[in-house]
């Protein structure tokens, strides 16, 4: 090369230009929540690779994660999604009421209510449990540190709440007053609410404050994998909550971008046994479980699992427990 | 541990010389050996001053600094060229570096007119435009960039009309350029008020007087008494606009190779539990501030006769 700079410098212009390039082809963005950072960076390249197999043109597709409800929100200012992957129903469906970019009977276009896999919420604990936590009700003993997220902010973090919720119920047999003073002293046991799920997570594992993370599964087997099986491990307790993160197409945004085919085709793809294999993979308890990996499936534990519904759906937890002096307002003062 | 010997002798010429302005016949005295300066402090409070001052800075500033080389390099010098050459992270650096382009002129130019406007002329509802410019300073970065939404978003005020034409603000890059000059506003205008508040108008005057036209008197006369401080603000300025992360956070949309700025990928690095890539990303954004700031340094160096001129910082 006789002008070593000069190709340098035409090489990082080049490279530099690689998101241009990006852009000219069909562009899919995806709008999701934390956790599934690990599982979409799969699954793309898994669709686009399929996608050109299938004969169509090549799709780059952008990926957004944050908090479930700040995503929704920025859907609703104008966030160009043409799907949303998001923690919980209510977030979608306040895009479709705030927008109309969803259509109100969104819910059921899709198989198992638009969620192509769930989650539970568990605990994790320090090596060898030191604290010997088990079920929910080690939980609200005197001077254990729980981390959890803020259920005002976090998706995650009412799951994590409702799943506390249904524990109080069966174990008190519906005495409301005393699955308020149970959850409550669950709270009370928190030192930090971080505003999201990820948050959390950083706070119990990196930081090492807590007895325990009460976590979504999925999140709690990938902070071990990525952080170090030898420094945690799970432990399941006898009652959850069936945590399911629904998706739906954004036909107002997807129709403007003329991605309508390829985001359905993206998410009916999720449902294919190649998507529920994947899923599976990162952690997430799949829809078709007979479409995954026996030995990904023999990491889920059963346990009796209660489900939104059990709460009236959404359009009534919502409000109950989570609106502006709801239950959660009631029962949380923080520790002094 | 502390230079203290070259730091003695350099305050006692300046106590000498203190002393000698003030009282000429000083030096003709003898003076007793527990004597000095009623403008200096016994060394034991300097001392204290000096090791207090540096322990901070090396905890508060050295020490972080440090650690981002150390835990960028941490995997390897393999692991640190793979993440800063990441399609992602390329396309950062090429947006933080697009923003300042559009951000730093257009505030230079905004800043001349302001300070010109302040600084020359006497008008109703001056002060109020001090107060103006100086109000990013003042708000919250998150806000500033909530106003942007809810001017530009598409429940926002301009909302219908921005995507009846298919334009987007928020959530592209032009509602991040935006939100980034709103934030860095007042450098530029800040560093040049007080100095041409100094210089007053005489000069401009003279030049007139002799002929000059408006655009001659400024180029020839207004420029080069202020190219100095405008130096200064346009490096403070790209500082700050390569680096923000509040106002920018709130109208990126995140989405990876696109809308996400330098600031905002080392956070998203970071939670997904890829730290020495965060931290190598972090490294090229300090390695910048570090060029900006040397710049700055070489400057004062080399010029720093025509600097001592002005006032203020």
């Amino acid at each position: 090369m006789r002008h070593p700079i000069k190709a340098m410098i035409v090489a990082a212009a080049a490279s530099l230009c690689i998101a241009d390039a990006a852009a000219a082809a069909d562009v899919l963005t995806n709008v999701s929540y934390d956790p599934t950072r690990e599982f979409y960076r799969a699954y793309n390249a898994a669709f686009q690779e399929q996608w050109q197999k299938d004969g169509h043109a090549p799709v780059a597709i952008r990926m957004s994660h944050g908090g479930s409800g700040a995503q929704a929100r920025a859907v609703i200012d104008g966030l160009p999604a043409d799907v949303v992957t998001l923690a919980l129903a209510a977030d979608i469906d306040a895009i479709a009421e705030k927008t109309g970019k969803i259509p109100a009977d969104w819910q059921g276009r899709l198989p198992g209510n638009n969620c192509p896999y769930s989650s539970t919420i568990v605990f994790l604990v320090r090596k060898g449990n030191p604290q010997g936590i088990k079920d929910w009700d080690d939980l609200a003993r005197d001077g254990m540190a729980v981390v959890t997220p803020n259920p005002k902010t976090s998706g995650g973090a009412r799951w994590n709440f409702l799943a506390a919720w249904a524990y109080g119920e069966k174990h008190f047999a519906g005495d409301e007053a005393k699955v308020e003073a149970f959850v409550g002293k669950i709270y009370r046991n928190a030192p930090v609410l971080d505003t999201g799920a990820r948050g959390a997570t950083t706070t119990f594992v990196q930081r090492g404050i807590g007895d325990v993370l009460i976590a979504w599964e999925n999140e709690a087997y990938l902070a071990m994998e990525e952080l170090g099986p030898d420094a945690f491990e799970i432990v399941t307790p006898s009652i959850s909550i069936k945590a399911e993160p629904p998706v739906a197409l954004v036909p107002g945004n997807a129709a403007a971008d003329g991605t309508e085919a390829v985001a359905k085709a993206y998410l009916e793809q999720l449902y294919s046994p190649a998507g529920q294999a994947l899923a599976a993979r990162h952690y997430f308890r799949p829809f078709h479980p007979e479409m995954a990996a026996p030995q990904d499936l023999r990491r889920f534990q059963d346990l009796d699992l209660k489900t939104i519904a059990d709460f009236g759906g959404w359009a009534e937890a919502q409000p109950r427990f989570f609106g502006d002096g709801g239950v959660f307002d009631q029962i949380y003062k923080p520790a002094e | 541990m502390l230079p203290e010997t070259p730091i003695r002798p350099a305050l006692a010429r300046s106590a000498a010389a203190t002393a000698t302005t003030q009282r000429p016949d000083a030096r003709e005295r003898v003076l007793p050996r527990s004597w000095r300066s009623p403008t200096t402090e016994r060394p034991l409070v300097r001392w204290l001053l000096i090791a207090a001052a540096l322990a901070f800075l090396g905890l508060v500033l050295v020490l972080p600094l440090v650690l981002v080389f150390v835990e960028a390099l941490k995997g390897g010098i393999g692991v640190y060229a793979a993440a800063i050459s990441d399609p992602d992270a390329l396309a950062a650096i090429r947006l933080t570096l697009t923003v300042s382009a559009i951000t730093v002129p257009a505030n230079l130019v905004f800043g001349l007119c302001a300070a010109w406007a302040i600084a020359k002329f006497q008008f109703f509802g001056k002060s109020f435009l001090i107060t103006l410019i100086d109000l990013p300073f003042s708000v919250s970065p998150v806000v500033a960039g909530l106003v942007f939404v809810l001017l530009f978003g598409s429940q926002g005020f301009f909302g219908p009309f921005l995507s009846a034409n298919g334009i987007d603000i928020v959530f592209a890059v032009p509602g991040i350029v935006l939100a980034t000059i709103f934030v860095t506003f007042p450098f530029v205008a800040r560093e040049l008020i007080p100095l041409m508040q100094e210089q007053g108008s005489g000069d401009e005057e003279a030049a007139i007087s002799l002929g000059a036209s408006g655009f001659k008197t400024f180029w020839l006369v207004t420029l080069p008494n202020v190219r100095w401080a405008l130096l200064y603000g346009v490096l403070l300025c790209n500082a700050r606009a390569m680096g923000e992360f509040g106002a920018v956070s709130v109208v990126s949309g995140h989405i990876r190779g696109f809308t996400d700025t330098m600031p905002l990928h080392v956070e998203i690095l970071y939670n997904e539990y890829s730290f020495s890539a965060a931290f190598a990303v972090a490294s090229i954004l300090a390695l910048l501030a570090l060029l900006t700031l040397s710049i700055k340094s070489v400057l004062e160096w080399r010029h720093g006769e025509s600097l001592k001129t002005r006032r203020g910082h």
